[in-house]
Order: structure tokens, then sequence, then C-alpha cells
């Protein structure tokens, strides 16, 4: 598999007055041109630390990428000047943020947001670019596009603003997308409206997708592949119909019990996660999931377990991923 | 599960409310304002609770359920419409008369983030109704009174002394749920309690709201978007789209046989996290979005992103009707 972009061991840490937090710590995934990939997991788990970190814009000072290599179309992003990163960014690697009204430029014009980002990327004479954005509008579903591209952020509803957001996304024909929880803020029906849209865009144009989201279920639709994340590190990847129906991780398979689902009888009591999130200023030694885990074994508590292959193409780091499988399948 | 929608003996409903409208005025001018529209955030909403039950109450934001809670706890008086709660129109009473009544009825809000006051320990914060309806007698009985409420929510009676900065996304609320029960209330609105939680913690919370009210005989109203929560805790399921409740029914009947083409938008929107099943689903993706409650659509408010809808559907309000028993639905084409 040619990957179009290949994370190798990447460590992103935030150095604060309490100590230091791992935000990202020694993460591996690929992305094939074309292909759907997911982040899964919850707030604080380093999945948006790890797309930020791809595109090198991770908050400064604290945050700072101190390990690893981001090779995208072979050349490592992390030895790239500003100047060349800046050509990549927008171009080449677009990135769809989860708040369509905060990362929109309120007094600018949709059009003159589109059509600034043709312009940075050197799109050739005004009239071509508004052409082009017209273009764009048109093809993310906006209605009357022409009377749009002298509206306003405010004056359009979520949804539409999240169109807008793909629009410029999509205007310098990128090979990547980073959509950082792209409906989490949206309505049901529009979430499936805009995540049918990306789908049927990205196979359009064969751009490849790498999707966060801390929601499931959204990923089962549209994944090729899952990586779900936990107190900065990967630790389990595979298929995303393998790891729905062979989960081979305790912190997946609480995190599919533990949601009610509408194609299943109703439970008389729903089975959690006990515990609390992981604190990172102060991470248990072991796996970060064992104080949580009611499957964790005294050596769990005491060495980090590998990412390790457990079936053909799904890896899991877990000690007792094996016998965790034939508790599943019972 | 069935239900007797139409005449529920009067001892045991807890909440009934009739007619309920709320409608916001929307002003222009910076000096000399003037009002030039009303949001109807709330209109003609009618539906009940009977004691001890979970009435969920579904829709998409905007659709004015967070409106309807407040309006029924007095938080926001509406503009018309009867809140009987044990038999007393709400509406109608001042401040004074609410005053005993609001430690029957308390609400969990959405943001465990921004409804807990920074500068109070937790301590203080659920021991504060206590002290404001003054149940304890003295400072000791009022801790004691937190220590077990802590315990009730389960939470170790040593945060007491802690800030809300110090505790997580669900500790904080669990002490939510603790403020909430201070005054042993009989009702409790719960808006969106797990919303904003992580989702390996909004089982945990789940799970406490229905063992407390198992524990305490309490009543809910019980807001979210997310229909798969809603089944779960809901004896009864609202639907609403722009103000208005377009379906009620039983959570077995109204997932299993749905009426309204909202509903059956919605629950068809619902992602299973299983691709297999996925892929097997049928999807009903709506076209359009919800239209601005300042200016909703003539006639049925559904009618310009139904897939069903006939020219009828533009001309007439469609009554909420009951087509089985206990299970109403507004739509003619239903």
């Amino acid at each position: 598999m040619a990957g179009l972009l290949e994370v190798r061991d990447l460590k992103t840490y935030f150095f604060t007055s309490q100590g230091v937090v791992k935000a990202v710590d020694g993460v591996s995934y690929d992305v094939a041109p074309g292909e759907t990939v997911a982040l899964v997991g919850e707030s604080g788990c380093g999945k948006t630390m790890s797309a930020l970190s791809i595109m090198r814009l991770v908050p400064k000072p604290q945050g700072a990428i101190t390990g690893g290599e981001i090779y995208f179309q072979g050349r490592d992003l992390l030895q790239l000047n500003e100047e060349e990163m800046r050509r990549i960014r927008g171009a080449e690697i677009a990135m769809i943020f989860q708040e369509p009204m905060t990362s929109l430029n309120p007094v600018l014009t949709i059009g003159r947001q589109i059509t600034e980002t043709l312009e940075a990327h050197g799109a050739g004479a005004k009239e071509e670019a508004t052409e082009r954005a017209l273009e764009l509008l048109r093809m993310v579903g906006i209605p009357d596009p022409r009377r749009r591209l002298a509206s306003y952020p405010h004056q359009l509803s979520g949804g539409m603003r999240q169109r807008v957001m793909i629009a410029i996304a999509l205007s310098c024909k990128p090979r990547l997308i980073l959509a950082d929880e792209p409906t989490t803020a949206l309505d049901v029906t529009i979430q499936a409206q805009i995540l049918e849209l990306m789908r049927d865009l990205s196979r359009q144009f064969g751009v490849a997708l790498l999707i966060i989201t801390h929601n499931l279920g959204v990923v089962a639709r549209y994944a090729d592949r899952v990586h779900v994340m936990y107190a900065g590190k990967i630790i389990e990847s595979a298929s995303s119909r393998e790891i729905y129906q062979n989960p081979r991780h305790p912190y997946t398979l609480g995190l599919l019990r533990s949601v009610p689902r509408l194609d299943q009888p109703r439970k008389a009591k729903l089975d959690p996660i006990e515990g609390q999130p992981p604190d990172l200023w102060n991470l248990p030694p072991g796996c970060s999931f064992s104080p949580r885990c009611r499957f964790a074994i005294e050596r769990c508590r005491g060495e980090v377990p590998p990412l390790r292959e457990v079936r053909e193409g799904h890896h899991s780091a877990c000690w007792v991923a094996e016998s965790l499988g034939q508790r599943v399948n019972r | 599960m069935t239900n007797n929608e139409k005449a529920p003996k009067a001892d045991s409903l807890l909440l009934e409310v009739r007619g309920l409208k709320k409608h916001f005025p929307v002003f222009r001018g910076l000096i000399a304002q003037r009002v030039v529209g009303w949001v109807k955030a709330v209109d003609d909403v009618s539906f009940f609770i009977r004691r001890g039950e979970t009435l969920g109450l579904v829709g998409e934001s905007g659709c004015g359920k967070t409106t309807t809670g407040r309006c029924i706890l007095q938080l926001d008086r509406p503009t018309a419409g009867e809140v009987l709660f044990a038999g007393q129109d709400l509406a109608r009473m001042s401040d004074a008369e609410l005053r005993p009544l609001r430690r029957k009825m308390q609400i969990v809000f959405q943001d465990p983030y921004s409804s807990l006051n920074p500068r109070m320990t937790i301590g203080q914060i659920i021991g504060e109704p206590i002290v404001v309806h003054r149940i304890a007698q003295n400072g000791g009985e009022c801790r004691d009174r937190v220590d077990e409420l802590l315990l009730v929510v389960g939470l170790n009676p040593h945060m007491a002394g802690r800030y809300s900065h110090e505790l997580s996304g669900g500790q904080r609320q669990r002490v939510g749920v603790a403020r909430a029960l201070a005054l042993e209330p009989e009702f409790i609105v719960c808006d969106e309690p797990i919303s904003a939680l992580d989702v390996s913690i909004q089982a945990q919370i789940i799970n406490l709201l229905e063992e407390l009210q198992e524990r305490f005989s309490l009543t809910y109203l019980f807001i979210a978007h997310d229909l798969s929560v809603v089944r779960h805790i809901s004896d009864r399921i609202a639907v609403m789209y722009l103000g208005k409740v377009v379906e009620i029914a039983g959570r077995q009947e109204l997932y299993e046989s749905p009426l309204h083409p909202y509903t059956k938008a919605l629950l068809s929107a619902v992602p299973i996290p299983d691709p297999a099943v996925e892929a097997k689903r049928e999807h009903i993706v709506l076209g359009g979005e919800v239209p601005s409650a300042l200016s909703p659509p003539f006639g049925c408010v559904f009618h310009p992103r139904c897939p069903i809808a006939i020219d009828e559907c533009s001309r007439a309000l469609p009554e909420l009707r009951e087509v089985r028993h206990g299970h109403w639905v507004a739509c003619i084409r239903a």
C-alpha cells in the first residue's frame, strides 16, 4: 500500500507549569490515496493534536512536536521550512474544523473567503477565482450560490456554514482533507447530509479523508480503517468492519457496549466504562486504561502493552487481547 | 407497554401542559426599539406526565424543547397556556406563590461546566438550596445532608471541600444531580444532561438517573436530541419540530412504528455502530434545513422538507390526533 500520508512514532508534548502532557505519544498510522481513515477517541485523547501536528499548527509556545516523522507524498513535513509548509497547507492538505461559526471569518463575505484561499495559492485572475468559487458552492449543494457569495457567515445556518468550509477545503484540489469533528456541532438530520456530501465528494475527486471523531456510529458508515486512541496512544486499529465485529481492546469494547443501540432491543441497564477519564498530568504506570479495565491483570499495571498484530490487519495494545476475543464471541 | 393517553386518572398525573405557548419578541433599532416580529419558540404544545414516569422530549436544536422545559418550571413565563402541576396551574401563580412549589421541581442542566459556580465549593453548591429553603436547622445538619447527597450520587463526601474545576465532567454532572436532589423534589427536568459528557461517562450518568428515579420515585422530563439514549430512558416520547409536538407515543411504539415522516427521518439519521447493519439500513436524508421560527411555513411546519407532502399540507395546520391507542400524531398523511 503506497501511503499518501505516513505518520511514524509522532510525539507532540505540552510543557505546562504543572508538568509535561504527552498529548500524542508515539502514534503511527497510514492514509492511502482516496481512503477514509478515522481517529476515534474522547476529549483529551490526542486525536485533534495529532491532526494539528500534520498541519504543523500545534499551539505554541507550550506545545511542540518532540519526535517522529510525518511523510506526505514521500516528504517529511517536519523537515520543511515555514514557507514550504505554507504551500502545502490548504493546497495539498486542507482542514475542516468542528465549529463552522468560529472557523470562518465573520467580517468577510463567503465569496471572499473562498477566493482568498485560491489567490493565496496562485489561482489566476479575480474573475476566474469568483467563477471557481461559484462552482464550488454549487458542488457542495448551496442553493442560490451567486447570492450566497455576498453573504456573511452569520447569515448562514450551521449546516450551510459547514458546506462552505468543505467548499474552501476543496478549493485548491487537495490530496488529503483532515476533518476534525466535522458534524459534532450540527443537528442529527444535517449531520447525515454533510457526511453523505463529504463521502460523495471524496469519491468524486479521489481525496483522502482523515475523520477525527468521538462518535463510533459516525465512523461505522464512512470509514475504511479505524484507529482508536486513548491517553495519547493508538490502542487499537483495524478495518471498520473488523473493529466493530471483533473488538480486541477493552476500551473499544467498553465504548461499543456503553451506548444504547437503536437496532437492538432495549437493555434494562447500560453497561458503562467505570471510573474517570485519564488525568494526563498523572498517568498510571503500565497501561493507561488499566485502572478502568475490568479485564486488567497484574502485568497491565506494570508494563505498557505495545500495539501488536492480533489478527491479520488488526492491531491491539492489550496484554489480554487474545482471551478478550473469546469472551466477546461468546 | 400500553398507554391510556385519553383519560388518565387525575391522581396518577403529576404534570399536564395545555396549549403552552412561548413567543419571544424580536426588536430592531438601537435607541427607539420596536418589535418587528415574534419567535414562536413553543407554539401550542400539550402533553402530560404520569407520576414516576419519564417523558422523553426530542428534537433538533431550536425546536423549542429546552424552552418547553423552562416554561414548565416557570424559569421562563409562558405567553399562554396552562402548566398544571399536581392540579395547580403554575402559569397563573405569582413568584411568591410559586416559591414553596419550587422545592418540588428541579432541573439538571446540560453543561456541567457553566452551571456550577466556580467560586463556590461543591459543598456550598449542593448546600445552597438547603440554606435558601431553610431545610436544615443548623450548619452541622446541612453538612450531613450534603455528605449524604454526595454519597447518593456516587461521590466521596471528601469532595465537598473542592471546587468544580478540580472535577471531571462526569463528576461535575453528578454534583448537578446532587444539587437537584437536595430539596427532595418530585419532578426533575433533565435538559440534555449527558450531551456535554464523554461517551464512556454518559452511560454512568444515565444509570445513575435511573437508579435515583426508582429510589426516590422521581418523575422526569428528559430533554435530548440523541434518540438512542431517549429510547433507553423514557417510558413515552414526544417529538418536537419548530415549536410544535408532531408525535407522542410509548417508546416501543414510537421506535417500532413511527408515523410522522419527521420522526422516521430522525430515527434513520441515528448512526448505528456496526458497518454490517449500516450497510443494510435504509437512510432517509432530509433535504433542506429547519426553517426560521421567526417565519414558520404556513400549514404543516414540516411540509417544505417532507418527502410525502401533498398540496393540502401547505394549507392547514394538522391537528395532533390519536391514531392508535396512546399514539398521537400531527400529520394528515399518517
